[in-house]
C-alpha cells in the first residue's frame, strides 16, 4: 500500500484531497481556534514600517541645507532633502518637453523666478503647434523606418490631436518620454551589473521575482511618502515599476551572448567598455529590445495609475470618463494611450535596427535631409499657427492646438450603441449577470472563505511537497504564513478565489484555442500576432468593452481578467505545441497513429513545460488584473490597496497588502515551474 | 616551409611547462602536486586538468597543427595561449614577451596589433554586416572609418566575397561565414593567426574547398599558425608540423611523416593506422642511397614531393628514378618495386580487409 502511494503521484494527489475535505468538514469556524484562523500577529506591522518611513523622512541624519529665502542654513533630514532633489530634476525635465509641446512658464522659473515671468510677458515658451509635432514624429518615421513607419506615427498623431485629446496626451507622452529612457537606462546599468557580478545576480533575483508580481497599486503608496504627489511621484512609481522587466531581460540577453562572440570581441583587442557596448549588448539585442518594448507597454500600463497620485494626461481623464460610466470617451482615450504605445515602441525598434550605409558619399544637403524637411514643417505649421489665430476668432487657434473636448468626437455614437445594447439586451444579460452571481461567484467565494486556514495550508503545501519535495512545501508554506498572519487573511481568499475562477475558464480557454490554432502554421501565426497586439494594450483598457455590458460587477471584472489572462495561456500552448520537433511527428505518423493519438500521446506531453509556464503567465496577469479590477469595484486584497492610498498613514499597509498578492502568485509560481522544470529535465528539454 | 630559415632567431610562440586546471581549488592543488598531474587526484578535489604540461615552440611562418579528439584540450590550450583564459601554472611567450603576467593594457595592444584569431561557430557579431565585421577589429583600434572601411573592402576581395559587403551574417552560407571570420582575423595584419577548428562546422565539400583558400591565402601571408582540429586528415594536409594531444597532454609533436611513420604512442598509432602513406611520406623517406654506377631515367622528381604526386612517373619508368633537392643536386634514388611495395603491399588495411573476409568466409561455412 505504502509503496504505491510512493510511486503513484495521482493517488498521493487523492489522499491530499481526501485529507483536505475532512479537515474542511471538522475544523469549526470558531473565533479563537487556531486551526480556522491564525492570530493576525503582523497586525502592527503597517504600523511598523509607517512609523519608520516616517522616521527616515522626518528625523534621521539630519544635514545643514543653506535656505537662500532666510538666508540661513536650516536643519533638513537628509532622505528628504535627496528625495527632493531627485522630484525636482525628474519634474523638470518633465515639464522642459511637456512645454516643448504645449508651452507654459515653468521651465523658465526653473531658471529665474515666478516674479520674472510675471513681469516680462514674453518670457513664455510658445509650443509647438500640433501640426509640426504630427509632421516632426511623421518625418522621424521616415527617418527610421520608410513611409509606412512615417504614415502609421503620423496618422496616429493626427488621430490624437483631431479628436480633441492633444492637451492631455502630449502631458502623458512628456511624462512617457522622462520615465521609459530613465527605466531603459537604469534596467540597463542594473542588468549589466547583474551579468558581471554573480553577486548582484543573486541579490536582483528575488528582488525581481517579487517586483514582477507586485501589485501596480502597491508601488503608489511608497513613492507618495518619499516624493509626495505629482507629475515626478507617477513617473518615479512608473520608472520603478518598468525597469524589473529591463534588468531581467538585459541579464538574460547578456547570458545568451554565445561565449565564442565575446572571444571573437576580447581577441578583436576591445577594452571591457568596448566589449559591453559594440560587441555584448549589439549581440543580445534580441532579448534586450524585448525589455525596451516590456518597458514602454508598463510605462503606458502606468499611465491611468500613476494618475492616481497626480500624474496630469490621459490617464486621469481615462479614469473620469470611466467613473462617469462614458464609454465612448474612455474607448477614444484608450485608443490615444495605446497609439501612443505603439508608435513608440515602433520607432524605438526602427532605431536599434537601422543600417548604416558606408558607401554613400552624401552631400551636406542629402545628408541633413530629414532635419531640412522638418525645419521646413516647422516653418509651414508656425506660419498655418499663425494664421488660424487671425482665422479662429473664438478664441480657439485650430491649427494650433484643438482645445480638449473641441474635436471630432465619436462618442454619441458608442453611447448610442451601449444604450442599444442595454435596451435589446438588457433582460437577458442581467438575467445572466444574477445568475452568474448568484448561483456560481458566490457559492464559490462562500466555499473559498468557509476553508479552515489548516486545510488551504495542508492543500497547498501538500500539492508543494508531491510536486517539489519538502524544499518547495516550505517555500510555499513561508508566503502563506506570511498571509495568514496579516489580518488580511480572508481578503487574500476572495482575491485568490477571483484569481482561480479567471484562471480555470482563461486556462480552458487559451489551450483550446492554443490547440486548434496550432494545428496550422497559418493560424498559429495569426494567434501569435493577435496575442502580441493585445498585448500591448495597458491592461486597463480591457475594462472599457466590459463595463458596457456588464456594469460595475464582479463579473465584469472577471471577464476582463479572462480575456487578459487567456493571452498568455493561448500563446504558450501555441509554441509548447509548434515546437515538437518534426522528426518526432514524422517518427509518430511512421508509427501510423492517428492525428488524435498523436495529440494525446506525443504532443500534448512533449508540450506540458510550456503549458505549465503558460499557465504561471496566466496567473500573474490574472493577479494584475484582479487588483486593478479594484478600480470599478470588488472587495479582495486589491480595493484595501487601492483604500490605503488614500490614507495618510498608510505606507505600511499598502506594501504588505502589496506583498500578499505578490506571494499569492510566488506560491503559485514556485509550484508551477518546479513542476514545469522536472518535465523539462525528464523530457530533456533544454531551457 | 620556412623552418629551416628561423631556427636561429627567437620562436614566435613559447610554451614552458603550460597547465590549465578548472575548478575552484585549481591553484591549490597546482601548487600542492609539485608538478606531477594525476587526474584522478584532481578530479577528487573538483578540478579538472585541461592541459598537462605543455611545452613546445612555434617559429616565424611555421603551421604548427593541435590535433586532438573532443575534451582532449586543445581548445583549452589555444585559449591559454591567446590568453583568453588565463593558464594556471606555465610561462607562454610571445616574440619574446611572457604573456601570462601581462597587464590588461598591454594584452589588448597585443591583440589589437599582433593576433587574429578565428573561431570554430564563426562569432561573427550578428547586428553588423559582412564589411563592418571585418572593420571591426579596425575601429576598435580607433582606426578612422574611411580607412578602415577601406582596409576591410581589401580583405573582402582577399577572401572572394566582393558583392556580398552589405549582406548581415545571417543571410550568408557557412563557408561564406567562416570567409568573414578569416577576413576579421587578418584585418589588423596579424603576425600570429590562430584558428579554432575553423572548417569543422561545414560541410564536407565546402571543407575541402576552405582548405584550399587557406592554403592559398597562407601561401600568399605566410603568417605563423596555431591551427586547432580534430580531423587527423585536415592535420595532415595543412600541417608543418602536429600536435597530437589526449587527456591534456601532448602524446606527440612532429612533423606529418615522422607521426605516420614513427608513432610514439599507441593512441598516435591508431590515428595513423588507417592513413594511406603515399598520401603524406615524402619521396626522401622511401629513396635509396645513390651507388656509383646507377643509371638513371631521363626524369628526376624533388626530395620533398609527396609520393602520391610522383607515383605515376616512377611506376611508368623502366630505371630508378633520381631524386634532386632544392637546388637540383642528385641525393638519392627510388626504384619502382619500394613503391609498389608501399602502395599495394603489406598495408594494415589491406591486412585487416583480409581477415574480416577470411572471418566472413569462415562464418558462412559455420
Amino acid at each position: 500500500m505504502m509503496e504505491l502511494l510512493r510511486e503513484r503521484k495521482y493517488l498521493q494527489f487523492l489522499l491530499l484531497i481526501v485529507i483536505f475535505i475532512l479537515m474542511c468538514k471538522l475544523i469549526p469556524a470558531t473565533e479563537g481556534n487556531w486551526l480556522w484562523r491564525l492570530p493576525s500577529l503582523l497586525a502592527q506591522f503597517p504600523t511598523f514600517i509607517y512609523e519608520s518611513v516616517t522616521f527616515l523622512m522626518e528625523d534621521w541624519w539630519l544635514i545643514d541645507v543653506y535656505d537662500p529665502d532666510i538666508n540661513e542654513y536650516e536643519q533638513k533630514p537628509l532622505v528628504r532633502e535627496i528625495t527632493r532633489s531627485i522630484a525636482a530634476a525628474v519634474l523638470f525635465m518633465i515639464e522642459l518637453v511637456r512645454e516643448i509641446m504645449l508651452g507654459g512658464v515653468k521651465t523658465i522659473v526653473a531658471f529665474t523666478s515666478w516674479d520674472y515671468v510675471s513681469d516680462n510677458e514674453w518670457a513664455e515658451l510658445p509650443g509647438l503647434p500640433w501640426t509640426v509635432v504630427t509632421g516632426g514624429v511623421a518625418i522621424l518615421g521616415y527617418h527610421l523606418g520608410g513611409i509606412k513607419l512615417a504614415l502609421f506615427a503620423g496618422l496616429s498623431f493626427v488621430y490624437i490631436a483631431v479628436f480633441g485629446q492633444w492637451e492631455p496626451s502630449m502631458q502623458t507622452l512628456s511624462f512617457v518620454l522622462i520615465a521609459a529612457p530613465m527605466a531603459i537606462l537604469i534596467g540597463l546599468l542594473l542588468g549589466i551589473w547583474g551579468y558581471k557580478s554573480k553577486t548582484v545576480a543573486n541579490i536582483l533575483d528575488p528582488i525581481l521575482n517579487v517586483a514582477q508580481i507586485m501589485p501596480h497599486f502597491a508601488y503608489l503608496i511608497p513613492v507618495v511618502v518619499f516624493f509626495s504627489i505629482g507629475d515626478h511621484a507617477g513617473a518615479v512609481a512608473t520608472i520603478i515599476y518598468a525597469t524589473p522587466p529591463m534588468v531581467r531581460l538585459t541579464m538574460l540577453g547578456l547570458k545568451k551572448v554565445p561565449p565564442e562572440v565575446t572571444e571573437a570581441g576580447r581577441m578583436s583587442g576591445c577594452t571591457d567598455w568596448q566589449l559591453m557596448r559594440r560587441v555584448l549588448i549589439p549581440t543580445a539585442r534580441r532579448d534586450i529590445l524585448i525589455g525596451v518594448n516590456q518597458v514602454i507597454m508598463q510605462c503606458l500600463a502606468m499611465v491611468v495609475i500613476a494618475s492616481l497620485i497626480g500624474a496630469k494626461g490621459l490617464g486621469s481623464n481615462l479614469l473620469i470618463a470611466l467613473n462617469g460610466l462614458r464609454i465612448g470617451l474612455a474607448l477614444e482615450i484608450g485608443v490615444c494611450i495605446v497609439l501612443i504605445a505603439l508608435v513608440l515602441d515602433k520607432l524605438s525598434l526602427a532605431w536599434a535596427n537601422k543600417p548604416t550605409d558606408y558607401f554613400a558619399d552624401q552631400s551636406f544637403k542629402q545628408r541633413h535631409k530629414h532635419s531640412l524637411w522638418f525645419l521646413g514643417v516647422f516653418v509651414v505649421g508656425v506660419l498655418l499657427a499663425w494664421i488660424g489665430s487671425f482665422q479662429f476668432k473664438e478664441g480657439f487657434n485650430y491649427l494650433n492646438v484643438i482645445p480638449h473636448n473641441k474635436g471630432i468626437t465619436t462618442e454619441p455614437f458608442w453611447q448610442w450603441g451601449v444604450d442599444k445594447i442595454w435596451d435589446t439586451f438588457f433582460y437577458p444579460l442581467n438575467e445572466f449577470n444574477k445568475w452568474f452571481i448568484v448561483e456560481v461567484l458566490a457559492p464559490v467565494k462562500k466555499a473559498y472563505l468557509a476553508m479552515p486556514v489548516a486545510a488551504t495550508f495542508t492543500l497547498a503545501m501538500g500539492t508543494a511537497f508531491i510536486v517539489g519535495g519538502i524544499r518547495s512545501a516550505l517555500i510555499v508554506g513561508g508566503y502563506l504564513l506570511f498571509i495568514a498572519l496579516t489580518e488580511w487573511w480572508d481578503r487574500a481568499l476572495i482575491t485568490a478565489y477571483l484569481m482561480t475562477m479567471a484562471v480555470l475558464i482563461a486556462g480552458a480557454i487559451g489551450i483550446v484555442v492554443g490547440t486548434l490554432c496550432a494545428q496550422h502554421s497559418t493560424t498559429s501565426r495569426m494567434l501569435l500576432t493577435w496575442c502580441d497586439t493585445l498585448q500591448t494594450f495597458p491592461s486597463f483598457i480591457y475594462l472599457i468593452p466590459v463595463m458596457m455590458l456588464f456594469g460595475v460587477t464582479d463579473t465584469s471584472v472577471l471577464i476582463a481578467v479572462v480575456v487578459y489572462a487567456t493571452i498568455p495561456a493561448a500563446r504558450y500552448t501555441v509554441v509548447g505545441l509548434n515546437s515538437v520537433p518534426a522528426s518526432l511527428h514524422d517518427a509518430a505518423t511512421m508509427s501510423g497513429v492517428n492525428r488524435i493519438q498523436r495529440f494525446l500521446s506525443i504532443e500534448l506531453p512533449m508540450s506540458f513545460p510550456h503549458l505549465a509556464l503558460g499557465i504561471n503567465q496566466t496567473v500573474v496577469f490574472a493577479l494584475a488584473m484582479v487588483v486593478i479590477g479594484a478600480l470599478i469595484g470588488t472587495d479582495d486584497l486589491g480595493q484595501l490597496i487601492l483604500g490605503s492610498l488614500s490614507d495618510r498613514e498608510g505606507v505600511g499597509t499598502g506594501l504588505i497588502l502589496g506583498f500578499c498578492v505578490a506571494f499569492i502568485g510566488l506560491a503559485i509560481d514556485q509550484i508551477l515551474r518546479t513542476w514545469a522544470n522536472q518535465r523539462k529535465a525528464a523530457l530533456g528539454i533544454p531551457d | 616551409m620556412a623552418t629551416e630559415t628561423s631556427i636561429a632567431s627567437e620562436p614566435v610562440i613559447r610554451c614552458e611547462s603550460v597547465y590549465k586546471v578548472f575548478g575552484k581549488n585549481a591553484k591549490r592543488m597546482m601548487k600542492e602536486c609539485g608538478g606531477v598531474v594525476d587526474p584522478v587526484k584532481f578530479r577528487e578535489a573538483d578540478c579538472i586538468v585541461g592541459v598537462d604540461n605543455a611545452s613546445f615552440e612555434v617559429h616565424q611562418g611555421e603551421l604548427l597543427i593541435i590535433m586532438g579528439l573532443s575534451g582532449s584540450g586543445k581548445s583549452t590550450l589555444l585559449r591559454c595561449i591567446s590568453r583568453l583564459t588565463q593558464s594556471t601554472a606555465g610561462k607562454i611567450f610571445i616574440e619574446g614577451q611572457d604573456i601570462t603576467s601581462m597587464g590588461n593594457r598591454q594584452l589588448i595592444k597585443l591583440r589589437r596589433n599582433k593576433m587574429g584569431m578565428v573561431f570554430q561557430s564563426f562569432a561573427l557579431l550578428p547586428h553588423k554586416t559582412v564589411l563592418e565585421n571585418i572593420a571591426f577589429p579596425l575601429q576598435v583600434k580607433g582606426i578612422s572609418t574611411k580607412e578602415s572601411i577601406k582596409r576591410a573592402q581589401e580583405m573582402i576581395d582577399l577572401v572572394s566575397l566582393s558583392g556580398r559587403e552589405n549582406y548581415f551574417p545571417r543571410e550568408l552560407s557557412g563557408g561564406q561565414q567562416q570567409r568573414v571570420g578569416i577576413a576579421r582575423s587578418l584585418a589588423i595584419e596579424p603576425d600570429i593567426w590562430f584558428l579554432d577548428e575553423p572548417f569543422s562546422a561545414l560541410d564536407p565539400l565546402i571543407r575541402k574547398e576552405m582548405q584550399d583558400e587557406f592554403l592559398r591565402i597562407q601561401g600568399v601571408l605566410s603568417k605563423t599558425i596555431l591551427f586547432v582540429t580534430h580531423d587527423f586528415d585536415e592535420a595532415l594536409r595543412l600541417a608543418d608540423r602536429i600536435a597530437i594531444m589526449k587527456d591534456g597532454i601532448i602524446e606527440q609533436l612532429d612533423t606529418p611523416a615522422n607521426i605516420v611513420l614513427n608513432p610514439a604512442t599507441e593512441y598516435v598509432r591508431k590515428f595513423t593506422e588507417e592513413v594511406p602513406r603515399e598520401k603524406v611520406l615524402k619521396i626522401e623517406s622511401v629513396m635509396d642511397p645513390v651507388n656509383p654506377g646507377d643509371t638513371f631515367d631521363d626524369i628526376s622528381v624533388s626530395s620533398d614531393a609527396v609520393i602520391e604526386t610522383v607515383a605515376e612517373v616512377v611506376l611508368n619508368s623502366r630505371k630508378p628514378v633520381s631524386v634532386v633537392n632544392g637546388s637540383g643536386e642528385v641525393v638519392g634514388a627510388v626504384h619502382a618495386s619500394k613503391l609498389v611495395s608501399l602502395l599495394f603491399g603489406g598495408h594494415s588495411k589491406e591486412t585487416l580487409a583480409q581477415e574480416a573476409l577470411a572471418q566472413k568466409t569462415s562464418d558462412r561455412a559455420s
